[in-house]
Parts: structure tokens; sequence; C-alpha cells
């Protein structure tokens, strides 16, 4: 197993009700764990106890990174979410903490 | 006079709370053709119409003067412009406020520049048939508790705005990344059909307009990324060519980072689909950007695509959604979560006894389960604080909560303390839709004072 925050950093940002996630490499041996393992099942697994909301992947190759949208994410939007942290700014960690099965 | 080949842009706030001295250290320090403050959030500038029509001459952002106070000297003695969207519902007095600010401070007749016609409130209510991009429906289901309507303009508003050579531009909404590329367009030339440079320049405005994010703020982790002196952080500046390459550095001696790594989190930050991120510019492509560390908080970008922009404007409709009421109080030691868990339903029956319903109800646990839900399998703490929200239109159902919550100090089970006074706030939500670009170009407008 490999905890993500291990191999990887993180920032989340929101838009709406949706936020985004970006996961990327420390380094070429990191990414290609990532790029392999981090898929869109494993990430919605995680996320699953916040929302049943679609989520989305992307390759950033160059940048060593992938950026994950996860839609339904933030208690009904930025501005009327009843969430102590409504940017779901504290996500990324939330992230960082899923463990990797390889 | 123009540059031409170089130019300096400053990244002085990314928030309208964000700290004012880094925009000072860059503007006497920075050696900067351009200070830029990106200061309106997305519902910022409907809750400041409303300030607007209590009072005529506010609706600008509340830390104007104090902002702009800390850096017209330096920016006047340098003949630094000011580029800002701190006009937020009235620009044209955030203008006279600056000017008369400027006199106030002895700087003598500064002149400023206004935009204006981002205010599209009576056409979204003459269009009830426009589609929300949130959820698909149609508008008018809002526009009964509609406060405001602002479109995103983009940058060629503002480079219009620059060619009055007044030394301060105080816009309303307009897209972020376009506050930093209008500059760019003005001093290089560059129109619309220069796609590659507009790319540029747009990634370039996306990695400086949060500030500090760039630059070391919201990245270090203890032990694993390590950033210096976060107390005295700086805020970026890019150097941009004539030809769109550019590199993101601070000032010398200053806090924090600007690493491959800073530059990578502040580039997918609220980015979605990295081949098709829309701003009023154009359609920005990174998913070929290459960064290069060229020195020690010094990181070049090159490589940016980017198409046409769209016909459209996005618009945020900024509407009534009632109140959120909120109540916390705290638990600790042997059995605090049983307590705490306790306590909560105490309150819902209390509510529910007094006859009040609510549309949604949080419960959080602090310490446990208030930030990333609650999984199974979570260790219990020590301390345990309840946090208890709800969603309603009515104030006097909203402030029962926080009522509630405090009484459990002495009604509720053994060693409840620090419960908070009732928090009641009235809800200003905001949702998006998309216009024509024709329907409203004509309507723009700007305005040189002195």
């Amino acid at each position: 197993m490999i905890r993500l925050h291990d191999i990887a950093h993180s920032r989340a940002g929101d838009k709406g009700n949706t936020s985004n996630i970006s996961v990327i490499a420390y380094d070429q041996e990191g990414w290609e764990i990532i790029q392999q393992h981090l898929s869109v099942e494993v990430v919605s697994e995680a996320f699953a106890h916040i929302t049943n909301g679609p989520v989305f992947r992307y390759e950033l190759p160059k940048l060593q990174a992938l950026n994950f949208v996860i839609e339904g994410a933030l208690g009904g939007g930025v501005t009327r979410s009843l969430a102590q942290d409504p940017h779901g700014k504290a996500l990324s960690s939330l992230m960082l903490s899923i463990q990797l099965d390889i | 006079m123009k540059h031409t080949e170089f130019l300096r842009i400053g990244g002085g706030a990314g928030f309208s709370d964000d700290r004012i001295p880094p925009a000072v250290e860059l503007a006497e320090l920075g050696d900067i053709d351009y200070l830029v403050f990106e200061c309106l959030a997305e519902r910022t500038i409907a809750r400041e119409q409303q300030t607007k029509l209590q009072n005529p001459s506010k609706g600008y952002t509340p830390r104007l003067q104090e902002r702009m106070a800390a850096v017209l000297p330096a920016c006047v003695a340098k003949h630094i412009r000011i580029v800002t969207n701190m006009g937020a519902a009235n620009p044209e007095s955030a203008a006279n406020e600056t000017r008369k600010l400027a006199k106030e401070l002895g700087l003598g007749d500064v002149s400023c520049a206004v935009v204006t016609g981002d205010d599209v409130t009576e056409l979204v209510r003459a269009h009830p048939e426009l589609e929300i991009m949130e959820n698909g429906l149609p508008v008018e289901s809002l526009l009964p508790q509609m406060i405001a309507s602002n479109a995103y303009l983009g940058a060629d508003v503002i480079v219009k705005a620059l060619e009055t050579d007044a030394q301060i531009i105080i816009t309303g909404r307009v897209a972020d990344p376009s506050l930093f590329l209008a500059p760019m367009m003005h001093e290089f030339e560059w129109s619309y059909d220069d796609l590659e440079r507009i790319a540029a320049g747009t990634v370039c405005g996306h990695l400086l307009e949060c500030g500090a994010q760039v630059s070391g703020g919201n990245f270090a982790d203890p032990g694993k990324k390590v950033v210096d002196r976060l107390s005295e952080l700086g805020n970026p500046f890019a150097d941009v060519a004539a030809n769109g390459s550019f590199s993101i550095s601070k000032v010398a001696g200053s806090g924090g980072l600007v690493s491959l790594a800073t530059v990578k989190e502040q580039l997918l930050y609220e980015l979605h689909d990295p081949s098709q991120y829309i701003t009023p510019d154009c359609v920005l492509d990174v998913t070929d950007l290459e960064l290069i560390q060229l020195a020690k908080d010094r990181v070049q970008v090159l490589s940016a695509r980017g198409k046409p922009r769209t016909p459209s404007y996005k618009v945020t409709v900024g509407y009534d959604d009632g109140y959120i009421g909120e109540g916390q109080i705290s638990y600790a030691g042997p059995n605090a979560l049983e307590r705490a868990k306790w306590g909560a339903q105490i309150v819902q029956d209390r509510l529910k006894q007094r006859g009040f319903s609510y549309s949604e109800f949080r419960i959080d646990y602090i310490g446990m389960s208030s930030l990333h839900g609650l999984p199974e399998n979570k260790v219990e703490p020590y301390e345990v604080r309840l946090r208890l929200v709800v969603r309603t239109p009515s104030k006097t159902a909203a402030q029962a909560v926080g009522f509630e919550c405090r009484a459990l100090h002495l009604n509720g089970p053994t060693g409840a303390g620090g419960g908070i006074d009732p928090l009641v706030k009235p809800v200003l939500a905001v949702q998006s839709v998309l216009i024509p670009r024709h329907w409203i170009d004509s309507k723009i407008q700007v305005r040189r004072m002195g």
C-alpha cells in the first residue's frame, strides 16, 4: 500500500457545487504510479460519502499531474453550502489520504 | 510611453481581505510596471449591489481606501499603473474615493478610468428563458429572488480604459485573468488574433490572480513541502516578453517560494478540463505547457495554446436564498462523542416540538467529521465540537437552532462547554447563465476621471 501523500501533492479549487482537485507527482516514479493506479473508480470511492456526482479525470503528462473534477462535492455550492469549509479547500488532504493498493 | 519588449506585472491581492503589505513591497521594491488587484469573489458584487441600493455612494469593495492608501504613494512616485476590480457594483464611486484619497495624501490629481456595463440585471429579468448552467433549468425560477446579475467582461474593455492613459483602472465584474492580460495587450499591441500570446497572457493572469497562492501560500506541508517565512510571504510578479513568454517570480528577500510545484498547483487551481478553460478572451489549453525553473524563485512558462473566444459572456445571477442558522458547543473526555450526538438529537427534538422544519439540516462533529465527512472507522477524538447548521426561508427558524444548541449548557448531557451565541446569516447564492456578447457590447463604457 502506498499513501498518496507520500508521492504527490494536491490543491483543491471550487466552482459552484463542483470541486476540482489536482494530484501532482513529486517525481517520475510517483507519476507512473498515479497515472496507472489513481483511477476515477478509486477517487469516486474515496469521496462516496460526500457525493455521488460524476468524477472526471484529466491527465497532464508534461506536468506529471492529474486533475480530478468532482461534481456535487460542495454541499449545494460555495455560496449556499452549510459546510464549515464551503470551498472544500480541505478536500485536497482527503485526496492525499487515499491508499493505493500496489 | 509604451514598453515594447518587456513588462513586469505584480499580483497585489488574491481576495478582498488579503494581506496588504505584500502589495506595498511589490510597489516599493519590485520594479513593477503594473499592480493588479483581484478582489471580487463570485457573489460579492451582488452583495455590493444591495449596499449601493441603500447608499448610492457605496457599493465598491469595502477595503478600497485601506488598500489604495497603502500603495498609492509608491505607485504615484514610480508611475506604476493600477488595474483592479475593486469597483464592484460602483466603479465610479470607487474612482471618486481613490482620487479624493490621493489628494488627502498629498499625491495630487490622480487620474482614473472606470469600466461599466457589466450589470445585466434587467437584461436577465427580460429573458426568463435563459438556461442556468448548473442545472439546465430556465432562470425564471430565480427571478423573484434575484438581487443582481453581472457579466464577466474580458480584457478588451480594460485595454480601452488603459488607452485613456489614466493611471488607475477600476472595473466591476471582469474575468480575473483579463485584469492581467489587458496590460499585455495594451503595451505589446496584441490583438485577439494573436492566439498564442492571448493564451500565454491568460495563463499568466490565472497564475497571478490568487496572489501568494503561486509564491508559497496554501502550499506548505511541514516536513514534506517546505516554505520559509510564511508570515512575510511575498506576492508574485510576472516578467512578460512581447512574444508572450513569461516567468513568475517574487521580490528578492521576501518569504515564500516560487517553484515548479507551486506553479503547477496554482495552474490547476479552479481549472476543470485543462484543454478547454473558457475565459472571455480565449479558450485556453494548458496541456502542452512547459515549466522551467530558471533560478531560485523564478519559473518560466512556455507553450500555452488557445482557441478563439466564444460568442458568449458568462453571467452570475445573485439571488436571495433564505437564511442559514448555526449553533456550536463542545464536549471533551470520556464519552465525548456520545454526548455530542445526544446533544444533536435533543436540539432536533426541541426544534420539532416548537414546530420548525428545515429544508437542510447539517450535523458536524468538529475534530472528526466537519471537513472530510464521516467515513467509517474514524478514530474517536478526545474533544468534539458539535456544530448544527440549517437552511430555511424563515429568520426565526434559523435563530432557533443556535438558541437550542446554546441551551444544551444547562439542559443537555453533562459537561457541555463553550456554546456560541446563535448565528444567523442571510444567504446570497449565485448561479450562472450565458448571454450573447452582442446583447451588451454596445453598452460597455469607459470613462476617464481626472
